[in-house]
């Protein structure tokens, strides 16, 4: 009974991982982490790989030592079972390689851990603030401060409009940001917790009120890159993305000229609504 | 011993009540674990609508079912009803029924008190689901019900506080009624070495549930208070912290995730020796290393939280504690492997439930151990890899532990044999449609879909269509599942005493079904 049935599902299987790998071909999937552009994410991949790949070869072996028993020890070959239960030196060894094993993955990953989080020697400063439900950058050495939200036009969102290829990923103002430099972001958050996210840069830091916690960066190649909030922050938590545009020191510096608040230096514009302000400066007290 | 079983005394002794008012005044442990049975799969497909919701939501890019709060609803009901709902009381009525069948007690220790945890379910998950009728509708802030979100939400978060108050003053006189039962009521012989090791993960799980359920209770209720009276634990706009809850929850929340699978382990320890006609392998080291896995639990919580910003010293104790739990939950696999290495295994439901749930809780302990690794973590957090690690852990451990230990034992529940057909296909549709469901979330996270969203890039559209496909397939499998209980409910082939070959153990010597008072005279246990 087991085995016809077994045989029936297994074709239906078959077929479906079939459909599936026609799929897969047409429509490039991604199946492991972006394509890093940080030296960060760039070990979190090397780390990411290592691990998956220690983890599969003690799935495979674990599991054709079971499989393999579940073919050969069974009642219906005529199996009789063994009487033995308990072995110390067994249970010894599998206690012990498995230690063995992490410390082997500790390592690696405690090296990694420490180099992410030495902020220190930073080139310049960028201030994240989240609120619901969009983004505030301040560059604190270089004056520029504005909001960020979401661009997707509404239509798109209900279905009126075809999709646009960067549908969700799109803002009205992106971070420019240059390449080469060891940027330091300092997040808080004026409402809820959110976090800030971007998958290509292999950091992920929650934004929380009433703390500022902090990551850096350095970006080595120029492009356009992009992120989501990653803190459930209520309704239109899956609404408020992250898009960096990361250029040449020349045309950083260029944007900044041209983006740059007029004379003084308050951290709040006049233009952005009072309410915005109001939050702002309970997240910064 | 069969005979001891058999033998009762008419004159001081009746049966059921009839009607409706036996199952309100009941005292019997084995009504009480049938009421809690059918609590935990009414909740199960209750849950189960909530979750096939949000993945028709997510069944093609757009919004085109519900709003993003109603969404969010969702989710977090889903979730708050599936853990509290049907996995807990789903376990707490495999207590009842078993434990005291395996330890050769007439009953649970504590009847009254039996019937009263079981009654503040009901009133507690209506409370949490009337919350849907209300302005602002049910709670929306995840189940983790971080602060200071949950601030935010209309009553529905009140009537969610207060049935988390409920069903952890159920929980907990649950938890108190087994380890009283356990302690006290053993059959003479029966040392604690000798107990089923579904009888010792219940135990520890109870523990469990009384050290950290008043933790819940505690931070919730601080929330509460923040909402009404004027408090600021958790509000920073008052000097409060807001990642103060998150300590405290997960304090609650990571031995939680054990209460839920250290049953699921006992019960999978009970079957494969079963159907490997062979004793369970490493006994002793099973109850070490559950008693392992259960203090590791109250030291690694913050592994939830890596991305607060703790300091580097927090998060590298964080990270080597929770990489140290891989080493008991390896040592439990590599048992169970053992159990069946040279059996005489055969394969009906229960087996394959079993073997599939060491495999497939496997790929969730794995990823789990991915998600421990902090700069990895800084990756995984947050998105849709942690949807599918913790779906392996609970759904294809817990859940379909359950599933199997309902297939395992039924006839004895019954006195009927389930229909075996039916249950293979039961079992062939559930684990395809699970792998399909959740594999596939796997890619997305990694790809950089975070969780909780309601709306994704087209680059995320083919893994979520499938997905939402296997859900669908997953959802409508447990009508199927309900139709076999049913069925063996009104009859089918009579199972004997014994039911399984291979089976041993107090419950497997008293007829089938059980008759409704057992073990009046204790066995003896040689
Ligand atoms: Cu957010």
């Amino acid at each position: 009974m087991f085995r016809p049935l077994g045989n029936k599902l297994l074709s239906i299987l078959v077929g479906l991982v079939s459909v599936l790998m026609t799929n897969a071909a047409m429509a490039e999937y991604a199946l492991n982490l972006p394509p890093p552009v940080t030296s960060t994410a760039e070990e979190i991949l090397t780390l990411h790989n290592l691990i998956l790949l220690i983890c599969l070869i003690i799935f495979v072996l674990v599991f054709s030592v079971m499989f393999y028993s579940m073919f050969a020890h069974r009642k219906s070959k005529g199996a009789k079972a063994a009487s033995f239960h308990h072995s110390t030196t067994l249970e010894i060894v599998w206690t012990v390689i498995p230690v063995l094993i992490l410390i082997g993955m500790a390592v690696p990953s405690t090296a990694t851990l420490v180099r992410m989080e030495d902020t220190t020697e930073s080139d310049m400063t960028v201030k994240v603030t989240g609120y619901q439900w969009f983004w505030q950058y301040e560059y604190l050495d270089d004056d520029v401060n504005f909001y960020s939200k979401l661009s997707t036009p509404r239509a798109q969102i209900e279905g009126r409009e075809e999709k646009g290829e960067n549908y969700l990923l799109e803002v009205d103002r992106e971070v420019v940001l240059p390449i080469g430099e060891k940027i330091r972001f300092l997040f808080t958050a004026a409402d809820v917790i959110h976090a800030w996210w971007i998958p290509q840069f292999g950091i992920k830091k929650d934004a929380i009120p009433g703390y500022i916690t902090e990551s850096w960066v350095r970006i080595d190649e120029p492009g356009v890159y992009t992120g989501q909030c990653a803190e459930l922050c209520g309704k239109d938590h899956g609404f408020m993305p992250i898009v960096v545009r990361a250029v040449t020191q020349e045309e950083y510096a260029q944007w900044v000229a041209e983006n740059q608040a007029p004379s003084d230096s308050t951290v709040s514009s006049a233009n952005q609504g009072e309410e915005l302000n109001a939050a702002a400066s309970v997240a910064t007290n | 011993m069969s005979s001891t079983a058999e033998h009762h005394h008419d004159d001081h002794h009746h049966g059921p009540a009839k009607g409706f008012m036996r199952w309100v005044t009941t005292t019997n442990h084995k009504d009480i674990g049938t009421m809690y049975l059918i609590f935990s799969l009414v909740m199960f497909m209750v849950g189960g609508f909530m979750a096939l919701i949000v993945r028709a939501e997510l069944f093609v890019p757009g919004l085109q079912l519900v709003d993003p709060h109603f969404f969010n609803q969702m989710t977090t009901m889903h979730a708050l009803i599936m853990v509290f709902g049907a996995i807990m009381p789903g376990m707490v009525g495999f207590a009842n029924w078993q434990v005291p069948l395996m330890i050769g007690a007439p009953d649970m220790a504590l009847p009254r008190l039996n019937n009263w945890s079981f009654w503040i379910l009901p009133f507690a998950f209506s409370l949490i689901l009337s919350g849907l009728f209300f302005f602002g509708g049910g709670p929306a802030s995840g189940w983790t019900l971080y602060a200071p979100l949950t601030l935010q939400g209309g009553i529905g978060v009140d009537l969610t506080i207060f049935a988390i108050h409920m069903m952890g003053i159920s929980s907990i006189m649950g938890a108190i009624n087994v380890i009283v039962t356990v302690f006290n009521m053993r059959a003479p012989g029966m040392t604690l070495m000798k107990m089923p090791l579904f009888v010792w993960t219940w135990v520890i799980t109870a523990f469990l549930l009384i050290a950290v359920m008043p933790v819940f209770a505690g931070a919730v209720t601080m929330v509460l208070t923040d909402r009404h009276f004027g408090t600021a634990f958790f509000d920073p706009a008052g000097g409060g912290d807001p990642v103060l809850y998150q300590h405290i929850f997960w304090f609650f929340g990571h031995p939680e995730v054990y209460i839920m699978i250290l049953p699921a382990f006992g019960i999978i320890s009970q079957i494969i020796p079963t159907f490997s006609r062979k004793k369970l392998f490493g006994y002793e080291s099973m109850v070490f290393a559950t008693a392992g896995i259960a203090f590791l639990s109250f030291i690694v919580w913050a592994h939830h939280m890596f991305t607060v910003g703790m300091p580097l010293a927090g998060e590298l104790y964080f990270m080597y504690a929770t990489m140290l739990i891989a080493v008991p939950t390896g040592v439990k696999i590599f048992n169970w492997v053992s159990t069946m290495w040279r059996g005489s295994m055969t394969f009906e439901t229960p087996m394959l439930y079993a073997i599939a749930v060491v495999f497939l809780f496997t790929i969730g302990g794995l990823s789990g151990l991915m998600l421990a690794i902090v700069p990895a973590d800084f990756q995984y957090h947050d998105t849709y890899f942690v949807v599918a690690h913790f779906h392996y852990v609970l759904f294809s451990g817990a859940i379909m532990a359950m599933m199997g230990g309902v297939f395992y034992w039924l006839p004895k529940w019954t006195g009927h044999m389930y229909d075996e057909r039916l249950g293979k296909w039961q079992f062939w549709l559930t684990t395809i449609f699970f792998n399909i469901t959740f594999f596939p979330q796997h890619f997305l996270g990694l790809a950089g879909m975070p969780r909780r969203i309601p709306d994704y890039n087209l680059q995320f559209a083919e893994f979520n269509f499938m997905s939402s496909v296997g859900a669908m397939g997953l959802g409508i499998t447990q009508l199927l599942f309900i139709y076999i209980i049913y069925k063996a409910v009104k009859g089918g082939e009579k199972a004997t005493t014994e039911v399984w070959e291979g089976a041993e153990g107090l419950e497997w010597t008293v007829p089938s079904p059980a008759p409704y008072h057992t073990f009046e005279t204790p066995p003896v246990v040689k």
